[in-house]
């Protein structure tokens, strides 16, 4: 089973309408591998992170997650859509930060942390607090750990976002533009928590980012979505330095123009 | 501030109770018309326990139940919304009687007002369900959270304090709508003062007493719920960003 990747998403297609946003998509994600999808609006590519969460269905195809599928499940030897409950097992494996937070605003940074280990993983409250504790201050924030989310700035929220999903051990970590709704200042202190993240655990990441300079430093692979469809994909400083297609080129020139 | 201008009033129209006693006049009917209060407030607390429990129920059924579910809290919301509590009331008294079926005059005011009031009340609770950001959700399906534990922990809560208000003006509703009852028999405020209009004539000081009752009670509703929003809007409250 370990040969399998971490996530492999198999021939998956996802429509709103007639609209064809994902397009026979196929992509495989080693563990412990570093991606970042990049692309202009509408490619599709914050989709890829959200029907990984479940937090879009999909319609063709079979998403994998750790050498099993996570929308469907095996029955006599057949692959049949999956229940609430195996996909919620399968999806325990999986963390998610999100561009806006979504901090639960009627806790403290310290009951955001801790409110799925204790009602989620069952965990024992002082238990869930020590893991807690801990989480918060790698994000450099013990010190606000009492504080309501309306107290703390944007980059302080997203960091507790980043402490509460940590908290949950996943073995993949989706970052969904996580930086995109922050005041230029407060980007970096994020982006510095991801990396030392990505240095201390062992974990998969797949994150969608518009930071060009952050995407070519942390990640083994780029992809570069267009339409709805991988455009062109490989390490960073093929892509950067020199890119094959001519609609990852138009693309990459229009955001370095932009600076 | 709200607080202190409400409880001001509330204090204002019990002095002026007080002040009007001193008159003989007014005094003879103070005791009859305060049993009456004290039927009324009973009503109306139960009547409100009922309501509150029917619209969460109603409102969950209509969000979250499957369609013959769905269907019947769509039919108990509009029939208890779409007719009047005063028929309703009348229904429950003297039609159900002619299928055999006999409910104490008590029973039936905070049953009829309960459900009225309920059905009103499941929008409120639905509403302020939906209002909730969609952000909320999606967080807790990534911590992989059951939908009870989703609608137990984070967005019923964040609804709660949303729902508080437009419950305060329900309730006052209610208060005003027991008034009702007096047509079925039960002695309240309402029924007290006519009892005593008829037999004495004595217009001015019988309303004007129960109005002044009516406002107490009102007003120590309203201040109550003010309490409770503020207890509850903790963390929720905008532009304390530091």
């Amino acid at each position: 089973m370990n040969d399998m990747p971490m996530v492999r998403f198999e021939n998956v297609s996802k429509r709103y309408g007639p609209l064809t946003v994902l397009d026979n998509l196929n992509l495989d994600i080693g563990r412990g591998e570093k991606v970042s999808i990049i692309g202009p609006s509408g490619s599709g590519k914050t989709t890829v992170l959200r029907m990984l969460m479940t937090l879009e269905a999909i319609n063709d195809g079979v998403l994998w997650v750790d050498g099993e599928p996570m929308t469907h499940m095996m029955q006599n030897g057949k692959l049949v859509p999956a229940t609430i409950k195996h996909i919620r097992r399968i999806r325990a494996k999986i963390g998610m930060v999100f561009q806006s937070f979504n901090l639960f605003p009627h806790m403290t940074a310290m009951g955001n942390c801790i409110e799925a280990p204790i009602t989620v993983l069952g965990m024992k409250r002082s238990e869930a607090e020590e893991r807690a504790a801990e989480l918060l201050d790698m994000v450099g924030l013990s010190a606000k750990k009492d504080h309501y989310p309306s107290q703390l700035s944007g980059g302080q929220q997203q960091r507790v976002a980043i402490a509460r999903a940590l908290a949950m051990r996943p073995k993949i970590m989706l970052f969904d533009e996580v930086t995109s709704a922050l005041d230029p200042e407060l980007v970096g202190e994020v982006l510095q928590v991801i990396r030392k993240i990505g240095r201390e655990h062992d974990l998969t990441m797949l994150m969608v980012t518009h930071q060009m300079g952050f995407a070519k430093e942390f990640s083994d692979r780029v992809c570069f979505f267009y339409q709805g469809k991988i455009c062109e994909q490989g390490a960073p400083a093929e892509i950067f330095g020199n890119p094959k297609n001519e609609r990852t080129r138009q693309f990459l020139n229009a955001v370095l123009e932009a600076g | 501030m709200w607080i202190r201008m409400l409880t001001a009033m509330l204090a204002a129209t019990l002095l002026l109770i007080a002040l009007l006693s001193a008159n003989p006049e007014y005094r003879l009917f103070m005791p009859g018309l305060l049993e009456g209060a004290v039927l009324t407030v009973e009503i109306t607390l139960l009547g409100a326990v009922l309501a509150v429990f029917m619209a969460l129920i109603a409102a969950l059924a209509k969000l979250y139940g499957p369609l013959p579910i769905r269907w019947l809290s769509t039919t108990y919301i509009e029939i208890f919304r779409g007719t009047s509590a005063l028929v309703q009331l009348f229904w429950l008294y003297f039609v159900l009687p002619q299928f055999g079926i006999f409910l104490d005059a008590f029973l039936v005011a905070v049953l009829a007002l309960g459900l009225n009031i309920g059905a009103y009340g499941a929008e409120v609770v639905r509403g302020a369900i939906v209002s909730v950001a969609r952000g909320q959700w999606e967080a807790s399906i990534a911590l992989n959270m059951s939908k009870a534990q989703m609608l137990r922990r984070i967005i019923l809560p964040q609804a709660f304090t949303a729902m508080i208000p437009p419950w305060g003006n329900l309730f006052i509703e209610l208060v005003k709508s027991t008034s009702l009852v007096s047509l079925i028999t039960l002695a309240d405020l309402t029924f007290k003062a006519q009892q005593m209009n008829q037999s004495t004539l004595k217009t001015v000081p019988v309303f004007t007493l129960v109005l002044l009752i009516y406002l107490a009670i009102s007003l120590t509703v309203t201040i109550a719920m003010r309490l409770l929003e503020q207890r509850t809007s903790r963390g929720l409250t905008r532009g304390r960003v530091a």
